[in-house]
């Protein structure tokens, strides 16, 4: 029986940056795929090119050479703007320092991404109250970030991310910055996400965060590796 | 709209630098309120004055009288529908503070000239009876809460009378309105027969005559005719188009909508580099913010908007304040005490500086702008 078409796959990706006058390559001829409704969680060292690979699935960055496709659309080549209304509909992104705007609310920071939709007020403000429920904040909903804990900030990010329903959740060192008890809060909760169905792919330092994950694959200079690097 | 809280919460993101740069406008918009308000006041006449209107004077200096007896002779000139005249009077009220214009002239002939001095006809039926009677413009009988019948006393130190005194006491028999909105309502008008008769010195002179031409196109033959008319006479005369006139008057003290223009212009610029500096940094601070923004999906275009809203909001409701607190300010009238009857701030400067705010926000914001629009999402997320 055919396995079905992943929901992203890279192909032959290349990313160089040029500092000055010097290349340097950080992914080299990689190929991945992330299947629907899986929980990937992307291992490596500093430099090892985490954060770009999970930058270019998230349309964020453009690779040099090579194919990135989700849902069957090769995002690689496509204009700014078209990049960045496919983002708003397909990626929810959660940060390390979790990246909500001080002035504004909890409620306001996770309704930032529904106001480039055609939802009327009243049914944005649903939304936000939904995601506000499944993270366990309702009840925070008018307080600032400053009012807030680093694990319920993150917690807001997370609201934020999931507010549009997106195809991924893509989560760059989501505990990095939390102690052990709220790491571990942020890490239950996307997993239950993950069970509800949603596909997420997480960079980490951190082997135990990796443990909540379905799948671990390890990068080495801009490349997948087998095991993880000594 | 929806967008607007999101402006608004970046745009007051650092208080106290929003509210001096806040500030820092408004006083800009009320300094262009009055300079605007003097610049009207000083030079307004010009806009107002009668394009059919033409002023005589003596041709070597406006302070030589001429004779009366002109009236007829450029009555009789083609092209002159009408002619009349006016002298300066010079009296003070209580204190020489107290600045306002007195002109001894002939009541009918010079409401024909001026229209735009209404006098209900009864009052004027009760000057024409009382020799020692006056008209005053509303601003000033507010001002010194004159009311009709009231007599008015005026020191006048050019005009000494037949009984040596120079104390003229007139009986105050109407209050004129301005037709127009821009209409001088300051000044005060008696009778001349009565000057002429009661002064000891200057009998049967006047200081300078206005003349209504039948046709405004065929004005500068008239002035031609006039001036020929007088030339080797004792007192030569001077014609001049009445605007032309009051722009000479207004340019003895300098060429001042040059002068406002580039105070102004100064205080533009101070501003928007004051503006565009703070705008330059609120962005730099908030290239993370941007950078998330542009992660959940805000295209580089809608990112360019935002920016350039957001100092065009600031410059525009402070700007808005600014012309909102000069106007109040300029109503409450004259700040001189009378020297500037025409001080005030038509309509079209206050649109005129409202779109100097809408063009200060958007000259200040579209670097800042253009900068944040072309942040990459990544690079922008990496400077959290």
């Amino acid at each position: 029986m055919n396995e079905p078409k992943p929901l992203a796959e890279l192909r032959n990706v290349d990313k160089i940056f040029r500092r000055g006058s010097e290349d340097i390559s950080v992914l080299r001829e990689l190929d991945l795929d992330v299947r629907a409704g899986e929980f990937l969680a992307l291992m490596g060292p500093s430099g090892s090119g985490k954060s770009t690979l999970l930058n270019l699935i998230g349309g964020l960055d453009q690779p040099t050479r090579g194919t990135v496709t989700i849902s069957g659309e090769n995002i690689a080549t496509l204009p700014a703007r078209r990049l960045a209304d496919w983002r708003s509909r397909h990626i929810g992104f959660v940060f390390q320092l979790y990246n909500l705007l001080p002035t504004l609310t909890a409620e306001a920071n996770v309704e930032l991404p529904l106001l480039l939709t055609q939802l009327s007020k009243a049914e944005r403000r649903r939304h936000v109250a939904v995601a506000l429920e499944i993270v366990g904040l309702a009840h925070r909903h008018r307080h600032h970030p400053r009012q807030l804990s680093g694990g319920e900030q993150q917690r807001v990010g997370i609201a934020r991310a999931i507010v549009t329903d997106p195809t991924f959740l893509l989560c760059d060192e989501p505990t990095g910055d939390l102690d052990r008890k709220a790491g571990d809060e942020i890490l239950a909760l996307l997993c239950a996400l993950n069970r509800q169905g949603k596909t997420i792919i997480m960079v980490t330092h951190d082997p135990h965060a990796s443990h909540a994950a379905t799948r671990t694959i390890y990068l080495n200079k801009g490349q997948i590796a087998d095991r993880p690097p000594e | 709209m929806k967008f607007l809280p999101l402006i608004w919460h970046s745009l007051t993101r650092k208080k106290l630098r929003a509210s001096l740069t806040f500030l820092s406008i408004v006083v800009a918009f009320i300094l262009f309120g009055f300079l605007c308000a003097i610049n009207e006041a000083l030079v307004g006449g010009v806009a107002v004055a009668g394009a059919d209107r033409l002023i005589v004077r003596d041709k070597v200096s406006i302070i030589n009288m001429m004779p009366v007896t002109y009236k007829e002779k450029m009555e009789r000139i083609p092209g002159v529908q009408l002619a009349t005249h006016q002298t300066w009077f010079g009296g003070i009220y209580q204190d020489p503070k107290n600045f306002f214009m007195q002109n001894p002239v002939e009541p009918e002939v010079f409401l024909k000239m001026f229209p735009e001095f209404a006098l209900p006809k009864d009052q004027l039926k009760v000057w024409l009876a009382t020799r020692d009677g006056a008209v005053v413009g509303r601003k000033t009988a507010e001002r010194f809460g004159w009311k009709i019948g009231d007599k008015i006393p005026l020191m006048s130190p050019i005009w000494p009378k037949t009984d040596n005194t120079q104390v003229w006491t007139f009986t105050l028999v109407g209050i004129y309105d301005g037709a127009e909105k821009r209409t001088d309502t300051t000044a005060l008008f008696f009778r001349y027969d009565y000057f002429d008769e009661a002064r000891i010195w200057g009998k049967g002179t006047v200081g300078w005559y206005s003349i209504r031409v039948k046709d405004p196109a065929r004005a500068a033959e008239v002035v031609r005719a006039v001036d020929a008319e007088f030339e080797n006479s004792a007192n030569e005369t001077k014609t001049e188009p009445e605007r032309a006139f009051v722009q000479a008057w207004a340019s003895q003290i300098g060429d001042i909508t040059l002068i406002v223009s580039t105070i102004l212009a100064a205080v533009f610029f101070t501003l928007l580099l004051v503006t565009g500096n703070a705008m330059a940094q609120a962005v730099r601070e908030r290239t993370g913010e941007l950078g998330v923004l542009k992660a959940v999906g805000f295209t580089n275009g809608r990112v360019l908007t935002m920016v350039l809203s957001e100092a065009c909001l600031m410059t525009v409701v402070a700007g808005t304040l600014g012309l909102g607190l000069g106007w109040m300010i300029i109503s409450r009238g004259d700040p001189t005490g009378g020297l500037l009857p025409m001080f005030a701030l038509p309509f079209h400067h206050l649109l005129t500086g409202f779109a100097i705010a809408v063009a200060l926000g958007v000259a200040s914001g579209i670097l800042p702008a253009l900068h944040a629009m072309t942040l990459g999402v990544a690079e922008a997320l990496r400077r959290i």
